[in-house]
């Protein structure tokens, strides 16, 4: 089943002579086990199709569907579950609660979704597990690294039963090596079968996709897939 | 890089003979450059005449395997000292291309910019699943060959980018594309930086 579907979708930010269009028809379907890209020049659309994409933000015209929903007809309520049981958001901007520990933070969401405290923590732990940090889930995010927050972010983003990840510039200012781990954990992720959104400008990332669209001035002008025989891509290409 | 130095490095191990050299080499470079072992042969013949390899007595198996001199040592000593000069590349077919683009009437060159950059962001969507499948320690001197032609990629990608932006900032809003000029008026379509100087 299709984990997001985009139809159609205008987005205007204010009226008049001084609206702007951010998004201009934008279509677009995103399968489970399946990693989107989404590369553009600052201003193409491309937070604003993800936020569209995870009910921050509504469409002017169009329609968007998550496992088949319209958020469209969602009440408030009805959304905010949504978003917190089925999408998971990991933003360059952390947003992780300082004054809670690693493993409160990741457990949050579940707890504001009804799970008990001790059930919360015990998935929220698995969570970090995965992320390769159990041991560090009763620090408080200042007195981990930049690398060890984001990995604690993405563990919120994962935890539970989300089905869909949306992740804008989730490596932020790390270093390579770390941002290319989280790369993985989100690629791996995604593997195991949700599906996700991931925008950033850098196309070292972008290469992690499986496809990758290109966003200008709110419209999909290419989109890029990969070859079949990367093997002999590489020969080619390398020989010299 | 020539392959002479590739041989050196890799007698630097110990001795070894031609078929286990090509075989060395290619599972250090990953597989993206292919010997064969005619080259492998020729440049171990070069390596003996210069002294920086020296052959041994055939193995019972028919197999000569080659050692490396103290001189060939200090050469292969000196090719890691050196930086790699850029001048000595060649020349970027890519950069030529967009220049003569920019200078052609009738070429779009923001489409010109589009396909090269799906282009190369497939090549590093390729070389991102290779990468992703070497993850041994072991594979390192692999992955970092993978990682090179990842952030080569990338620096192209990001002047894409760049000449992106340079073009849209030397164009018109209203004139996104220059026509093609007709037979009626070859001036229908000033070039955008053209009217870059123009404005």
């Amino acid at each position: 089943m299709t984990v997001l579907q985009l139809k159609a979708v205008h987005r205007t930010h204010g009226t008049g002579a001084t609206a702007v269009k951010a998004l201009a028809g934008v279509d677009l379907i995103v399968n489970p086990g399946e990693l989107v890209a989404v590369m553009g020049p600052s201003g193409s659309g491309k937070s604003t199709l993800l936020n569209i994409a995870g009910g921050l933000d509504r469409p002017s015209t169009g329609d968007v569907l998550v496992e088949g929903r319209s958020l469209l007809s969602l009440s408030k309520r009805d959304l905010a579950a949504l978003r917190r049981r089925s999408i998971g958001y990991v933003f360059q901007d952390l947003n992780l609660l300082r004054s809670l520990t690693a493993v409160e933070n990741v457990a949050l969401p579940l707890e504001l979704d009804g799970s008990s405290v001790r059930k919360a923590r015990k998935v929220a732990l698995q969570a970090l597990t995965e992320v390769g940090l159990p041991e560090l889930a009763d620090r408080f995010p200042d007195d981990m690294s930049g690398g060890q927050q984001q990995r604690v972010a993405i563990a919120r983003a994962l935890v539970g039963e989300r089905r869909l990840v949306l992740a804008d510039e989730p490596t932020g200012a790390l270093d390579s090596q770390t941002g290319e781990s989280v790369l993985r954990l989100l690629r791996a992720r995604v593997d195991a079968g949700a599906a996700g959104v991931l925008v950033t400008h850098e196309a070292r990332h972008a290469g992690w996709a499986d496809r990758v669209i290109f966003l200008r001035d709110g419209v999909i002008v290419d989109t890029a897939g990969p070859l079949t025989q990367a093997e002999d891509l590489l020969t080619v290409d390398g020989a010299r | 890089m020539s392959i002479k130095h590739g041989l050196l490095a890799l007698l630097e191990r110990g001795p070894m003979y031609g078929y286990q050299l090509r075989t060395a080499f290619e599972e250090s470079t990953g597989g993206t450059w292919p010997l064969n072992i005619g080259q492998v042969y020729t440049t171990l013949g070069r390596l003996e005449r210069d002294d920086l390899v020296r052959a041994l007595p055939e193995n019972d198996g028919g197999q000569r395997s080659y050692e490396i001199t103290p001189a060939g040592r200090a050469e292969l000593t000196m090719w890691f000292a050196t930086p790699v000069s850029r001048t000595d590349r060649p020349r970027d077919e890519l950069a030529i291309k967009l220049a003569l683009a920019i200078t052609t009437r009738g070429v779009d060159v923001r489409a010109v910019l589009q396909s090269q950059r799906s282009a190369t962001v497939r090549t590093m969507q390729e070389y991102t699943r290779l990468k992703a499948s070497a993850n041994d320690a072991a594979d390192l001197s692999w992955r970092l060959v993978i990682d090179a032609m990842l952030f080569q990629a990338e620096a192209e990608v990001r002047w894409l980018d760049h000449c992106e932006t340079a073009l849209i900032r030397a164009t018109p809003p209203d004139l996104p594309y220059p026509p093609a000029p007709t037979a009626d008026n070859p001036a229908a379509a000033p070039l955008p930086t053209e009217r870059a100087h123009q404005s």
